[in-house]
């Protein structure tokens, strides 16, 4: 469904992505596991449209959307939910739902979607008239992930859903990933530090470093491998 | 207590008029963190149209209202138009280029635009008809506040309450909210954030331009300067508010309408335009944000 064809992204001149591939088929989770500075981040920035790559292709059911701006590219279903999670502060709850949605028409159907994740994440009807920059860590990230469902994704960008959360919180959010997956049978592509986590839970996985993919195998398998093991999961 | 009440009165119509300019700045500002020194001169073009507009008006045999509304109308779409057009030119191809060639751009259009009016209008000041005739109701407390004030401060009030629904409540207004809170983040979302900042340069022209010609009016003169002092004024308006923030720029404009009326009234009006500027510097002293303004935090 979503395919990363050779893609080299800058900064400048600075080089992040060398030559990256990555294909994630419909349904599936996926995950991208490295150390800080690898490129992850980078990755999905490049499918987002925020930082085109230089070189290479980036293909949506066989479409390339590499040269489409952001806008268009979130109109196609390839919904990101970004590292820091960038909930719009001085926005109620509400409010940062609404945006999600904010290429959408059906007023219908955006309401069934926001009584939706108010199922999923009890939390944010609580909350719903709290200001976005109220709340905590966790709460945030359910908001940054419901704010994303709201666009109705065919393909969930996660950067680092984990980051500075709780573990009781984590399990929490990964199982909803999962449930998300399950039932909207939502593409999943899952940028992660906390391989462990992340490598339970996808179907597949890759490993970056310094911009470049080293190993692509599946979930299990990388949980298993010994340089995996070393490098990323402290065994 | 007459003659505080006219102090106090003609403090607020100057306020209301520097809020209304200011509102220009401090959104732009929110959004792109640009100090649009061009801003002023968006005002003084307004003024100008409306002088033309209010000329060909009387020719036809126009009078007052009609020719107010009519002068203000066409100066909002002309400002837009420069606004709109500014952007464009000077500021979008330096987005992502360090601030400060956004600023010296800024300046430089400025300068670009005060000289752009001078040599096709005039260096001289010209006169500017009156517009806004005297009502008889308004007859008993005319020395405390006349028509051309309470036109001023309904104009203008009407303007912040339509701008306040806009923000708000509309689709547009909540894409510029998202776009100044965080603009990556907007674009994340399907915002087209290009879009945003044009619609934010139209509004703030046209703001700027209602301002220029109810001023134009008030005074009964225009010059290619006129954008210069308004929009210093107006600008100190919105850092004393706190810049990026619109209640900020109401306050800050409405604290120094206020003390340059005061200050003329009961010291000399000498000092009028002292008083702004050491406002200014004792408020950010105590409080650099601005009165209203955010030191902005982030969680991580
Ligand atoms: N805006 C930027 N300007 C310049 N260099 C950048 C920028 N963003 C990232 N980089 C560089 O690109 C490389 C990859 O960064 P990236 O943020 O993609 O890493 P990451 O894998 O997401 O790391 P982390 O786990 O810490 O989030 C790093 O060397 C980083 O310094
Ligand atoms: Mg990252």
């Amino acid at each position: 469904m979503l395919r990363i064809e050779n893609i080299s992204t800058y900064y400048g001149n600075i080089q992040a992505l060398k030559d990256v591939s990555i294909e994630v088929a419909e349904g599936e989770i996926v995950a991208l596991i490295g150390a800080n500075g690898a490129g992850k981040t980078t990755t999905l920035m490049s499918v987002s449209g925020i930082v085109p790559p230089r070189a290479g292709r980036i293909l949506l059911d066989g479409d390339p959307i590499d040269e489409l701006s952001p806008e268009k590219i979130v109109k196609m279903g390839v919904i990101q939910v970004p590292e820091g999670r960038r909930i719009f502060p001085d926005m109620t709850v509400l409010e940062n739902l609404e945006m999600g949605a904010f290429l959408r028409t059906n007023k219908h159907l955006i309401q069934q979607d926001m009584n939706y994740v108010m199922t999923i994440f009890p939390i944010l009807e609580k909350r719903q008239r709290q200001l976005g920059g109220t709340l905590s860590g966790g709460e945030q990230q359910m908001l940054a992930i419901s704010r994303a469902l709201m666009a109705r994704p065919r393909v969930l960008l996660l950067d680092e859903p984990s980051l500075g959360l709780a573990p009781l919180i984590i399990k929490q959010i990964f199982d909803m990933i999962r449930q998300i997956n399950k039932e909207n049978n939502t593409t999943i592509f899952l940028v992660e530090q906390n391989a462990n986590q992340a490598l339970k839970l996808a179907d597949r996985g890759y490993v970056m470093e310094n911009g470049r993919i080293t190993l692509v195998d599946a979930a299990d398998k990388l949980l298993s491998n010994d340089e995996v093991r070393k490098a990323y999961l402290g065994i | 207590m007459d003659y505080f009440l006219e102090l106090f009165f003609s403090g607020l119509t100057r306020g209301s008029i520097y809020a209304l300019i200011a509102l220009g700045y401090t959104m732009v500002y929110g959004i792109i963190q640009l100090i649009n020194f061009a801003h002023g001169e968006i005002y003084m073009i307004g003024a100008f149209v409306a002088l033309i507009v209010s000329g060909v008006c009387t020719i036809y045999g126009l009078s007052g209202f009609a020719i107010l509304i009519l002068a203000a109308a066409i100066a909002a779409v002309y400002a837009a138009a420069y606004g709109f057009t500014l952007e464009r030119v000077a500021y979008r191809p330096l987005r992502g280029s360090p601030r400060l060639s956004a600023l010296i751009s800024a300046i430089g259009m400025s300068i670009f635009l005060q000289n752009y009016v001078l040599l096709a209008q005039t260096p001289d000041f010209l006169p500017f008809p009156r517009l806004i005739p005297d009502l008889a109701f308004i007859e008993p407390v005319a020395h405390i506040i006349g028509t051309p004030e309470l036109v001023i401060l309904i104009t203008t009030l009407i303007t912040m309450v339509v701008l306040t629904f806009l923000i708000k409540k509309t689709r547009v207004g909540k894409a510029m909210r998202a776009t100044q809170q965080d603009l990556s983040m907007a674009r994340l979302v399907g915002i087209n954030v290009d879009n945003v900042i044009s619609l934010t340069f139209i509004i703030g022209s046209v703001m700027a331009a209602i301002g220029g010609v109810l001023v134009a009016s008030y005074i009964g003169q225009v010059s290619f300067y006129i954008g210069f002092l308004a929009g210093i004024k107006a600008f100190t308006a919105a850092v004393l508010g706190g810049i990026g923030s619109i209640p900020g720029a109401v306050l800050g404009g409405l604290i120094i309408g206020w003390s340059e009326s005061f200050a003329a009234g009961y010291i000399s009006s000498d000092y009028e335009d002292v008083i702004t500027f050491v406002l200014l510097v004792v408020i950010l002293i105590f409080r650099p944000a601005g009165i209203l303004g955010k030191v902005h935090k982030q969680k991580v």
